[in-house]
């Protein structure tokens, strides 16, 4: 269950990916255009070091807030960066403009420190810090060379060896080798703080060792398809091995801080900014942006007249209006890509422990197949794509959302559910709810059915499907109340529901948003914390679940994930309604190019890799663009206008005051 | 039988005393309800924080059982209690769940920027609202009190993210002739050192401010004027004009002193909310302060977070609060008696 989809994304890892048997070779490094961005000259290491001293002062603030009064009259004096066309200029970059790519973003950063952060800012920026062993492709998202040029696994399946490759180097010149990644997968074997953010990964693991400096070698208990697709950012031993207690260390004090990544992290401020500078010794090639930097815009529509202003080049998370605001405007471009997200209205099949125990109060009609059919064959799913979503959503059919082509799944003829409320009448007619004098349907106990929908209050899609929802059911003479609260994780814990809108962010390998509807996921007991996402227990499904977990031809291995998705269908418990499209801009007149993901078309915020920074680069002539902030010898005139306007209303009024005061 | 009649009491410094130390004992008992109340209130909030944090991700029962082992939620709550009042006592306000740090950090790393946005902005609407009020009382009735008024309660009664918007698309984006002068939101640009840094901060400051004075100006200028107008008509005024005082004498000397006590408590109060901040303004001009952070740590909930926050924000109230009560009887005697 996505309670809250709101809440910290999911890491954009998640699960694993079908190894290519022989492993794929590299592809080449990127040809940089000549003479565009020239790489950073500076040897590795060049950049100077700096501690950020640990806690704010108070006393400086006041003293600050102080001196800014007494400037307040001054203040049009903008800061001496900005040159009118929004690049920055730096004396250490010779003659030209520093190019640097502003992304507007809004979610707080949980740690910097990657084996704590969890949200999708953070492990996004890890991932450009930190290379992992393997990558996506950016076409299709099929496991492709990261810092591991070749993997395979051994006959009986239980261990997988890596080549490391050699060109790879951290920021500080050394080389980055097989035992900095096995001293990485072994610390969160056995460092329960390092097992935070990405432990699932290294539960089936049995040992990691690294018996040359290009050979890793990891032992399994048990079979698992999805070790080409272990989302770990690899560190650098020679620097964490000394940190100490790895909870305690939030990895922002020092700065550059080394990493094998496209940037390298130079700066950051809670909630202010986080800076990434290029990589110069990036083995894929440096970045064409010599900066990168994620900056705060807490509110929506400030971000959007930050970008209209050139403050900002990219934003993203649009709503429908904003995006055709954005649409008209020169100089910029919407991005309007297939999500990565499904939107479900998922019903309640009683809720059960794997002890046997039942629990919740769920609507015992829900259990019978002809009216989980009937309630999806009420839903009209093109409308609400259309009124709800206003087109920037994809009519929901299969599990996985089209984007990831090689599991996306779509029922044949014959087996999809249609929008089609005459036969979804004659279904619940049938399965013995029959409507009684008031045109109400009822349940076994003779009373009127009215389910319980549970909603994000905080999510505006989900009251106005829910209205449409009501409409619909209510033709059927079935009540529905929409309950939207602040936090759905207590009565769906509790099986306190009937009907939920269900979410997920599905990664490159389904093996997770899958294992969710397994019974193993079911909680031990009444209450206690499970893993599962809505109850479903079907020994079918499981039995395909453990297949494709097991399987390593990755062809065969989809082709059973799909299977997996058919049966869900089939069985009722998830409508999948729609896919949510990402809606994001970004400036036209400074990103001449940038890859998205599906390449095709696909989205640019929160990729599975690195994909969307490292290949963007500027338009030339870079920022023709509105600047980002106006001359500052117009503002230093509308300052010295303003403070003499001021000073001549002062000594007026000091005046009069003085002429009244003899008059009395 | 006269003779038994007590002498009335002078007051003395000891009486002072005394009153300074009852107001001591009331803040530090209201200090200690604030921490015992903020322990069970945010437990009333529903939802589980560890499913929270691990919402969305790949996680197995023994990683939760192992987060609530971390947190010490596994523990019953009279333990619970007892470890939080322990350390609060101490000055450790615990570990956020959401961030990993220490949460007397993440206080002190927002609280700086929250005293420079509520501060400045502090001072300058007591000082506007001050000043109007006084002017519009001493002059009451006439167009500039009206005008004043009306527009001080319009300002008050405008929601404040609505008219940093409008502030935004105005002065930021730029709209017809205005060009467009300020930046979007932040606090900086993180680009700039030394005083080019000043003046970048400086720059971020103005609209948020503007913002902040426009909406909360009003509030003092109507407590202002209420209290002058209540003195306006006394006979000591009548008295001191009959002396051959001068107006703007009447006025400083004799009627603005009198009609002081009901604005100093004001502003005593609204000091102490300073370091609380704003969270709808921090919101939409994305300043990173303690309100923006409160807000984050309530949707959790972060209950250490929370409760070190709901902790500072209600130690500077009752803190203001006291100095107010200890001014109070310096500028009229009959308060401490």
């Amino acid at each position: 269950m996505d309670p809250d989809p709101h809440g910290p994304p999911p890491t954009s890892p998640t699960s694993p990916a079908p190894p290519r048997p022989p492993s794929p070779p590299a592809p080449p490094p990127r040809a940089l255009p000549p003479g565009t961005v020239p790489p950073r000259t500076a040897p590795p290491g060049a950049l100077p070091t700096r501690t950020v001293p640990h806690r704010g002062v108070p006393s400086a603030a006041l003293a600050a807030a102080l001196v800014l009064l007494a400037l307040l009259p001054v203040l049009g004096a903008a800061p001496a960066s900005w040159d009118g066309t929004g690049a920055r200029v730096s004396g250490r970059d010779e003659d030209r403009p520093r190019r640097t790519l502003k992304v507007a973003v809004s979610q707080s950063v949980d740690s910097l420190n990657p084996f704590l952060a969890t949200r999708l800012l953070s492990t996004s920026v890890h991932r450009l810090m930190y290379e992992n062993l393997t990558n996506y492709d950016p076409a299709d998202s099929r496991p492709v060379p990261g810092l591991a040029t070749a993997w395979k696994p051994s006959s009986d399946k239980l261990t997988w060896t890596y080549t490391i490759r050699e060109n790879a180097r951290w920021s500080d010149g050394r080389p980055v080798t097989a035992r900095d990644a096995a001293w990485t997968f072994t610390t969160m074997m056995t460092d329960e703080d390092a097992a935070t953010a990405n432990g699932s990964f290294v539960t089936n693991f049995r040992e990691v060792t690294a018996p040359s400096a290009t050979r890793l070698v990891i032992r399994l208990k048990k079979p698992q398809a999805t070790m080409a697709a272990l989302d770990v950012p690899i560190v650098p031993r020679h620097i964490w091995s000394k940190t100490g207690d790895l909870a305690e260390f939030t990895n922002d004090r020092t700065f550059p801080v080394v990493g094998s990544g496209p940037f390298v992290l130079t700066g950051y401020k809670a909630d202010s900014y986080v800076r990434l500078t290029a990589n110069p010794v990036f083995w894929r090639g440096a970045p064409e942006f010599h900066e990168l930097v994620f900056t705060y815009y807490k509110d929506g529509d400030a971000a959007v007249a930050a970008l209209r202003k050139g403050e900002v080049s990219f934003v993203q998370g649009l709503t429908p209006a904003q995006a055709r605001a954005l649409a008209d405007e020169p100089g910029v471009t919407v991005n309007d890509a297939p999500g990565r997200r499904f939107l479900a209205l998922a019903t309640n099949p009683g809720a059960r422990a794997q002890d046997g125990r039942v629990f919740g109060d769920g609507h015992p009609s829900l259990r019978d197949p002809r009216v989980r059919r009937a309630l999806f064959m009420a839903v009209d799913r093109d409308m609400l794509v259309d009124k709800v979503f206003q087109g920037y959503a994809v009519r929901g059919e299969g599990y996985i959302p089209p984007r990831f082509s090689r599991y996306h799944w779509r029922p044949a003829a014959g087996q999809r559910v249609p929008y089609d409320p005459g036969e979804a009448a004659r279904l619940l007619d049938g399965a013995g709810y029959r409507k009684n004098a008031e045109g109400l349907r009822t349940g076994a106990d003779g009373k009127p059915i009215t389910y319980r929908l549970l909603c994000h209050a905080t999510d505006p899609n989900d009251k106005a499907i829910g209205r449409y929802l009501q409409e619909w059911y209510a033709e059927l003479g079935l009540g529905l109340r929409v309950d939207c609260l602040d936090n759905v994780t207590d009565p769906w814990t509790a099986g306190e529901y009937d009907l939920a809108f269900d979410g997920w962010s599905v990664n490159p390998d389904p093996d997770f948003v899958l294992s969710i509807h397994t019974c193993a996921a079911l909680p031990a007991t009444p209450g206690a914390p499970g893993a599962t996402d809505n109850f479903i227990c079907d020994p079918r499904y499981d039995g395909l679940y453990g297949r494709q977990r097991a399987e390593y031809d990755p062809a065969a291995r989809a082709a059973l994930v799909r299977r997996m998705q058919s049966r869900l269908y089939d069985t009722g418990y998830m409508n999948v309604l729609a896919y949510p499209n990402a809606v994001e801009a970004y400036r036209s007149d400074r990103i001449a190019s940038i890859t998205t993901m599906p390449e095709a078309a696909g989205n640019i915020y929160g990729q599975d890799g690195y994909w969307s920074w490292w290949s963007a680069t500027p338009a030339e002539p870079y920022g023709a663009g509105p600047g980002g902030g106006p001359p500052t010898g117009a503002l230093v005139g509308i300052a010295a206008a303003g403070t003499l306007l001021a000073g001549g209303a002062g000594a007026l009024a000091l005046r009069r005051r003085r002429t009244v005061d003899d008059r009395e | 039988m006269p003779g038994a009649e007590p002498a009335p009491r002078r007051r003395t410094g000891s009486g002072y005393g005394r009153y300074v130390a009852g107001r001591l004992t009331g803040a530090a008992v209201s200090l200690l309800a604030v921490l015992v109340t903020g322990f069970f209130l945010f437990r009333l909030i529903p939802g589980d924080p560890v499913k929270f944090m691990t919402g969305g991700r790949q996680v197995s029962v023994e990683q939760l059982a192992a987060y609530r082992r971390e947190f010490g939620l596994d523990l019953p709550w009279w333990r619970q209690f007892t470890d939080y009042c322990g350390k609060a006592l101490t000055g450790d306000l615990g570990t956020s769940y959401q961030f990993r740090t220490p949460v007397i950090d993440k206080i002190t790393e927002a609280l700086p920027n929250t005293l420079l946005l509520t501060g400045t902005a502090f001072v300058l609407y007591t000082a506007l609202g001050l000043f109007l009020g006084t002017r519009a009382a001493w002059r009451g009735g006439g167009f500039g009190d009206r005008f004043h008024t009306g527009l001080a309660l319009t300002l008050y009664s405008v929601p404040s993210f609505w008219l940093g918007l409008l502030l935004i698309v105005v002065f930021s984006v730029g709209a017809g002739p205005v060009p467009g002068l300020f930046p979007t939101g932040g606090m900086e640009s993180g680009d700039t050192t030394g005083f080019a840094h000043v003046l970048d901060v400086a720059h971020h400051l103005v609209l948020p401010v503007v913002t902040l004075v426009a909406v909360e100006y009003g509030q003092t200028l109507l407590v202002a004027r209420s209290a002058l107008l209540d003195e306006k008509g006394a006979d000591y005024l009548t008295t001191a004009r009959a002396k051959g005082l001068r107006d703007v004498q009447v006025k400083r000397r004799h009627a603005v002193p009198n009609a002081a006590l009901p604005t100093v408590t004001l502003v005593f109060v609204n000091l102490g909310r300073v370091v609380a901040g704003t969270i709808l303004v921090e919101t939409v001009f994305s300043w990173p302060g303690l309100g923006g952070l409160f807000y984050q740590a309530l949707s959790v909930p972060d209950l250490p977070l929370v409760q070190g926050l709901f902790l500072v924000f209600a130690a500077a109230v009752i803190l203001m609060n006291m100095v107010a009560d200890l001014i109070c009887p310096l500028l009229d005697p009959r308060v401490g008696r």
